[in-house]
């Protein structure tokens, strides 16, 4: 479930791009300066084992249905989170290059819900204090459970990131707590399966190569820096926020419809002015369809606003404001051209491949 | 496992289609990887209830498409695999908003049902033009482009190097359920405790290879940067292409190419 190009506006996909390519540039910094020298081969192979293990599903108990690996708390746990990081966003990459799962203005805020939430959030705040509170060697149970939890709350965050997005974005209707409510449930079942299987893998490795866990966990390069890691990352919470704010801010001025519309739906009308002003809307729409038969050409000829039908009365005038954009006219024309458009595009695409392929004889 | 090679036969073919020499793969990659962005910004700009304007963008795949002799029936069914999340959240738009806003032979059309087509639409325009981009440069290709148009080192290495092995591990994924399948006599997913010591020994030897390769590398004087053979050199046609492919979209962007058209086409007919 990755975010669409198609529900963003670009202000939202822009500032999501910035705050994961700030994240991935400070990662890249990171990692360039580790010193274990056989990184760079290992994230690229495991980045390749993650795209491999999302192929093979494993049966849900209970259910008719299965699921897989999301990758990326094991990545943070093999290799660190920064390192993590990256590799998780490549694999985005290729997904949204390849198998158009997302988009490529959609990529910054698929790193930001998949990535940055998983291997910034919740690795290092969650899973990495509770394992140093459950001591050198938690049970199998014990870890398990730690993982779940990671997983569970890596995966709702990046839900409620989807949420936001599609939000400021404005391209789809639905409203903030029924989205909210189809969501955060689904990603919450999709987390614990999720968990479940990255605690199965995480436990088999920890039997297989103790060592590997061992040095990933206890004395990895970046354990003894655990104590000023979270201000640094409040810090960078707090910069996005300004970031976010910014340019939502500056989406409202460039889009004052936008924000219009979103006004008169946040304010709360009452039932009985809503269903009013839907009477209002059909009757007015009635009066407008009478009218686009009565001077057609009229409306052909003056395109934009159409002002002979929309000072025709002052409830077409009530229309004109809270509707944007209803205009006969226009939709016959948009219509018929479109059908033109595509006809013409088709016969290009056409064209451009006939000619090759004639010059290849 | 038909599910994987699917899968691996899609990932293989798309980049293997770069490979052909056509007048667009000679285009440098960085030209198409910026008219690509320029491109899905303009189209997603648009407001969530346009339609018709958004049409005449479809010319851009579609050409690219032609110039780069890339099947539109393939691109057709990536895009049909890849539709249900748009489609699903689209879905709710003509649910939830009923407000009027188009006028369709006389019958009141809801603004829901068209901002769902806008949306559609948008999906199939974006989804297209990265699919393009990729069939007619090249991963590889791509790659040197971000490169160097300044994304961090680490991060294109990673990319190639995960397009690299993804097709190798996959492959072994595959092997390995094939095995297990043809031994167990059960299709399909696996039960959990099977799947983490499936997934665990592909972890272990993945792993290994990660080793073998590092010092496979080490001996061939690896020092942390892959090199490209290939030199990217920017010449007087990637800026005309670039141009064009800039302007068009900003001509289409002002001008509703569409409903021009269409009053074109009205005021011939009456």
């Amino acid at each position: 479930m990755h975010m669409a190009d198609a529900l963003l506006s670009p202000a939202v996909g822009v500032t999501f791009w910035l705050a994961s390519g700030t994240a991935l540039a400070w990662s890249a910094r990171k990692v360039r300066h580790d010193d274990r020298a056989h990184l760079v081969p290992l994230m690229g192979v495991l980045g390749a084992f993650v795209f491999a293990a999302m192929m093979i599903n494993f049966t849900i108990p209970g259910t008719g249905s299965s699921g897989h690996i999301g990758g990326g708390l094991l990545l943070s746990i093999l290799l660190g989170p920064h390192a993590a990081l990256i590799v998780i966003a490549s694999v985005l990459t290729v997904q949204a290059l390849f198998f158009a799962d997302g988009g490529i203005l959609a990529l910054g805020a698929n790193i930001f819900n998949v990535g940055v939430c998983t291997c910034l959030v919740a690795y290092p705040l969650l899973y990495r204090p509770l394992l140093a509170f459950a001591g050198a060697s938690p049970s199998p149970r014990r870890l398990g459970a730690i993982t779940v939890l990671a997983a569970v709350v890596g995966l709702q965050l990046g839900a409620l990131g989807v949420v936001t997005e599609t939000q400021l974005s404005g391209i789809s209707s639905l409203p903030l707590n029924t989205f909210l409510l189809l969501m955060q449930p689904i990603h919450l079942a999709i987390g614990l399966v999720e968990g479940v299987a990255s605690a199965a893998l995480i436990l088999f490795m920890r039997q297989a190569r103790p060592d590997l866990f061992a040095t990933s966990v206890l004395a990895s390069p970046v354990a003894p820096k655990r104590a000023p890691f979270p201000t640094r990352l409040i810090a960078g919470l707090g910069v996005l926020a300004l970031l976010v704010a910014g340019v939502f801010s500056w989406f409202a001025s460039v889009q004052p419809d936008g924000l219009q519309w979103s006004i008169t739906r946040t304010t709360g009308h009452p039932e009985l002015q809503t269903t009013e002003s839907a009477l209002h809307a059909s009757l007015s729409a009635v009066q407008k369809k009478l009218a686009l038969f009565v001077n057609y050409k009229f409306t052909l000829d003056a395109k934009p606003g159409t002002p002979d039908i929309a000072t025709r009365s002052g409830a077409d005038k009530v229309a004109k404001q809270v509707w944007p954009a209803v205009d006969a006219g226009t939709s016959l024309a948009g219509i018929i051209g479109g059908a033109a458009t595509l006809t013409l595009v088709m016969g290009l695409g056409y064209l451009l491949r006939r000619r090759k392929a004639r010059a290849a004889l | 496992m038909s599910s994987i090679n699917t899968a691996l036969r899609d990932f293989d073919s798309l980049d293997a289609l770069a490979t052909r020499p056509t007048r667009l793969s000679a285009i440098d990659p960085r030209a198409k990887i910026l008219a690509t962005l320029g491109f899905i910004i303009t189209v997603v700009s648009f407001d969530r209830y346009v339609v018709a304007a958004l049409l005449p963008f479809a010319l851009f795949p579609v050409a690219m498409a032609g110039l780069g002799e890339i099947s539109l029936r393939m691109i057709a069914r990536k895009l049909l695999i890849a539709s249900p999340f748009a489609v699903m959240v689209g879905l709710f738009n003509p649910w939830l908003d009923q407000k009027p806003v188009l006028q369709l032979l006389g019958y009141p059309i809801a603004g829901g049902w068209v901002s769902f087509a806008s949306i559609l639409i948008r999906f199939c325009l974006t989804v297209a033009a990265a699919l393009v981009l990729v069939a007619s440069t090249g991963f590889h290709q791509v790659c040197v482009g971000l490169r160097r148009l300044g994304l961090p080192q680490v991060f294109t290495t990673q990319l190639l190097f995960l397009h690299r092995y993804a097709l190798v591990l996959a492959g072994e994924a595959g092997r390995m359920s094939l095995a297990r399948e043809l031994r167990s006599g059960s299709r399909g997913a696996l039960p959990l405790a099977v799947f983490g010591s499936l997934l665990g020994h592909l972890l272990l030897r993945a792993m290994e290879r990660a080793q073998r390769i590092y010092q496979a590398m080490v001996a061939r004087g690896f020092d942390g940067e892959l090199r490209s053979r290939q030199v990217l050199a920017w010449r007087g046609r990637d800026s005309l292409f670039l141009l064009v492919c800039w302007g068009g979209f900003l001509l289409a962007r002002q001008l509703d190419v569409t409903h021009l058209l269409g009053l074109l086409l009205l005021g011939h007919l009456s």
